[in-house]
């Protein structure tokens, strides 16, 4: 779990200038708690059950994070951002009797192009360096690297918030043609497709609910592309 | 943006979208759109349809349960300026955190997910 790796960089760069916030995109915070009281941080541990991240900073997966300086001016956009944990996705012990979906899935995850040490890495360097970090970039370049926003992720936002809502109160059948519809309009968007698969199936699974699941979906675009890939 | 009627409070309105009713016009950061004649109600509120035209702002209706949801703007990039929206979240307990307080402070925000 990333949250207490988070705190091992928070407890190395607080001193240095740098604050670090997790924001946990659960449509049912509850879901969130568990992780959150487990990790016990002293970094603000935030949670975002409207996903307004998504359409505010334009946050399409997790994890994936932003830059602040000291201003309140973002020096890099939303991008995928990880925590240096030890082990790779998919390298978990299972224990026995583990679902073939999850070793499955395990195993595609193992095949995600992510180096875990690139945010840290960069981290460093930005708080050591400030604005003349080679990772600190312009506004124009922050505004010019978001990611571009025609009219259909516009709407795709608008059909998951109602989906959303009309979940939280209890409409779950009703929800699902707008979780749909937001799927197909920007299928890149993976917090949609996970948060809704996820309602129906822990496992993110096939579903008479949707057309596609994390596995198929996964190996249709390539593991490789799951991730953006970060530019310096 | 939830809404059960079309014409919200400007206040509702700039805290659910970051768009600031201004005189000049919709303004989020640096960034203002002039907006049409009647997009803001003698009494304050907004209309909502006019000010979703001119920001490309996606309106999706549920007829059923007569609400609608407003999108983003769209027409650009997903940032129109490097300047952070006013962010508010609640944390575990249900406080809210206003991300403008770690004003002089360094930043580094990650999205995560149980899921």
């Amino acid at each position: 779990m990333d949250l207490p790796v988070w705190q091992a960089v928070r407890n190395e760069l607080r001193p240095l200038g740098l604050e670090i916030v997790t924001v946990a995109m659960d449509t049912n915070v509850a879901s969130a708690h568990p992780f959150i009281d487990a990790a016990k941080t002293t970094y603000p541990q935030l949670l975002d059950p409207e996903h307004s991240l998504g359409a505010l900073l334009g946050i399409i997966n997790v994890p994936m994070g932003v830059w602040i300086d000291e201003e309140g001016i973002l020096v890099r956009p939303a991008e995928p951002a990880f925590a240096p944990r030890e082990r790779g996705y998919g390298d978990v012990d299972l224990p026995e009797g583990t679902p073939q979906r999850m070793k499955d899935m395990l195993a595609e995850a193992a095949k995600l192009d992510v180096d875990l040490q690139a945010t840290v890495r960069m981290l460093r360097d930005w708080v050591r360096n400030g604005k003349k970090s080679q990772y600190a970039l312009t506004p124009d370049e922050v505004i010019k690297r978001s990611a571009p926003r025609p009219q259909e992720v516009s709407l795709a936002a608008a059909n998951f918030e109602l989906g959303q809502h009309l979940h939280r109160t209890g409409r779950e059948a009703d929800a699902r043609p707008f979780f749909r519809a937001a799927h197909r309009l920007q299928p890149e968007n993976w917090t949609y497709k996970r948060q809704a698969w996820s309602m129906v199936d822990p496992m993110q699974g096939p579903s008479e609910y949707y057309d596609s699941d994390w596995l198929s979906d996964v190996r249709k675009i390539g593991a490789k592309n799951y991730y953006a890939k970060v530019e310096a | 943006m939830i809404l059960d009627r079309l014409d919200p409070t400007a206040a509702e309105f700039a805290r659910a979208t970051g768009w600031e009713l201004k005189p000049e016009g919709a303004c989020r950061g640096e960034v203002c759109i002039p907006l049409p004649k009647g997009s803001q109600r003698g009494d304050g509120r907004v209309n909502v349809a006019s000010v979703a035209g001119a920001l490309d702002m996606a309106l999706v209706a549920s007829d059923a349960h007569k609400l609608w949801a407003l999108g983003p703007r769209s027409g650009g990039r997903a940032l129109s300026t490097a300047v952070v929206p006013d962010i508010t979240l609640p944390d575990r307990d249900g406080n809210p955190f206003r991300l403008g307080s770690l004003k002089g402070t360094k930043v580094f925000m990650c999205a995560w997910a149980s899921w």
